[in-house]
């Protein structure tokens, strides 16, 4: 095998190939997937010298640990962590050159839930429908790092960025997520949207990939009925039957069947994607629908 | 048709029906392919389009009901043909809810002619409208934690594919070797709103001249 590759050393709790993700197939059932702090993926990929969209690995709560076949250049970001290289503490946030055969430890987050490692290059796996991201909803993509698992490299395409370190923001105290109500706002009766943008919410620990799921009040239907399956958005908050809010993130069903209430802006996505189970949520309203 | 704002930038277009739906589908598929319609996803539902993507949603929710969206064509294209076998577990519960036999089921099922109104559930998933309203079933009270890839099956006034095996609901009524999904296949997806089907029972001569003659106008 070619020495342009990656060994899996530690595969962590869960890691995943991830790119910018594979919009336009909605209408086939497929999720537009991608990585779930889309700022934090493209920094790394800067740093390194990739394209924005080149495939990085997403790690989640307590890193992987991975060993370069060649010398290659890497970035951590996304979820504040140490960085090892053979044992040695090295920089996170900024790029830095590993030599072959070398550990390169990404250990457990800090703070946040998901974290970045994007390799000069980028993790070159079969691309489908034109990404290489893992859907964890409809099994596209690669499937999660195991152990032992070898990923090839692409060829690198261009000069790492030559700075020390960059800002990034820091994984939310509480996440403030603002919404613009509908398009089923009126499924459900004018105390429970004023509950959804006035109460307190905690993130559960039953998010994942597909939703963020909420703990908090539940939200009162007016309307009772069975909705049809639409079509669903990024960023929609689904109301299934027990009242909690689900927020949807990028490996979200394309359809769904129960009452989208708002729809939170992307920009706020990122930071969901950094919220450990029992952060404190706050719905704002961001906008008349 | 209503157009319902969806996040900052879709819309969620409700129609009256499922027919209209699927009339509105193909009427923004057109737009899109000439060009007058910047838009990054257009699915198709139950009885929605959403539009997802839009540089100018509000532009769009003005326009929107000033267009003229012709009416879905009878017959348009070629009928993809799919051999199955009616041999699902759940042919006798289907047969009891139609109130015909057995093997009326099959002769049902079989000569109708479906349209995918769309997809979801899973890549590569087609829900297929084309059956007589009377021939619609519930789901089974528990689903099953696993049906087997290419089951035939129904729920509601919809008749589906699993495209590959995992839980279900739906009634099982036959199975196919046809291939609904394949990443490394052009398109991918067998299925795709808009694709007309015809199901062939295995030893039935394919592409027959004139398919179950008689059942047609049942379904419209």
């Amino acid at each position: 095998m070619t020495d342009r590759a990656v060994a899996v050393v530690r595969a962590g709790a869960l890691t995943t190939v991830q790119d910018l993700g594979r919009p336009g197939h909605a209408h086939l059932g497929v999720p537009r997937s991608g990585a779930l702090d889309q700022p934090a993926a493209r920094l790394v990929n800067r740093l390194v010298g990739n394209a924005p969209g080149a495939a990085v690995l997403e790690t989640t709560l307590n890193g992987c640990a991975v060993r370069p076949r060649r010398p290659v250049t890497i970035a951590v970001g996304g979820a504040p962590c140490p960085v090892t290289v053979d044992g040695r503490p090295a920089p996170w946030g900024a790029p830095v050159r590993v030599p072959a055969g070398a550990l390169v430890d990404i250990g457990a987050a800090v703070s946040g839930v998901r974290g970045y490692l994007a390799v000069d290059g980028g993790v070159a796996v079969d691309p489908v429908l034109g990404s290489r991201s893992t859907d964890l909803l409809s099994g596209l993509g690669p499937p999660p790092l195991a152990d032992g698992a070898v990923l090839p490299l692409g060829t690198p395409s261009g000069p790492h960025a030559r700075v020390d370190t960059v800002p990034q923001p820091a994984p939310p105290g509480e996440l403030v997520l603002r919404v613009t109500l509908g398009p089923r706002a009126d499924w459900f009766t004018g105390a429970a949207l004023e509950t959804l943008t006035t109460r307190a919410y905690r993130v559960s620990s039953a998010s994942n990939r597909i939703g963020l799921r909420t703990e908090g009040p539940a939200l009162e239907r007016a309307l009772t009925g069975e909705l049809p399956s639409e079509g669903m958005v990024l960023g929609a908050v689904q109301v299934p039957p027990d009242g909690r809010p689900v927020v949807f993130l990028a490996d979200h069903p394309t359809t769904g069947g129960y009452p989208v209430v708002a729809v939170v802006r992307e920009a706020d996505l990122a930071a969901a994607a950094q919220a450990p189970p029992g952060t404190p949520v706050r719905f704002v309203r961001a906008g008349r629908a | 048709m209503r157009a319902l704002p969806m996040g900052e930038r879709a819309l969620l277009v409700e129609l009256a029906d499922g027919i209209e739906a699927q009339a509105l589908h193909a009427e923004l598929l057109r737009r899109r392919a000439a060009g007058s319609l910047r838009v990054r996803e257009i699915v198709p539902a139950a009885r929605t389009v959403l539009l997802d993507g839009l540089d100018e949603p509000a532009r769009v929710r003005a326009e929107l009901p000033g267009w003229e969206v012709l009416p879905l064509p009878e017959r348009a294209g070629a009928v993809l043909e799919i051999p199955v076998r009616y041999d699902g577990p759940d042919l006798a519960d289907v047969a009891a809810h139609w109130g015909v036999s057995v093997p009326e089921v099959a002769r049902i099922h079989a000569a109708a002619e479906f349209r995918v109104a769309f997809c979801g559930f899973a890549p590569g998933f087609g829900y297929l409208t084309g059956l007589p309203e009377r021939y619609g079933v519930p789901r089974r009270a528990t689903p099953r934690t696993s049906v087997p890839e290419g089951s035939v099956a129904l729920a509601g006034p919809y008749t589906g594919i699993y495209p590959r095996t995992s839980p279900g609901g739906w009634q099982l009524i036959g199975s196919t070797d046809a291939v609904l999904w394949d990443h490394a296949r052009v398109p991918a997806a067998l299925l795709s709103p808009g694709v007309r089907v015809r199901f062939v029972p295995h030893g039935t001569p394919v592409n027959p001249t004139e398919a179950a003659p008689g059942l047609a106008p049942e379904g419209r």
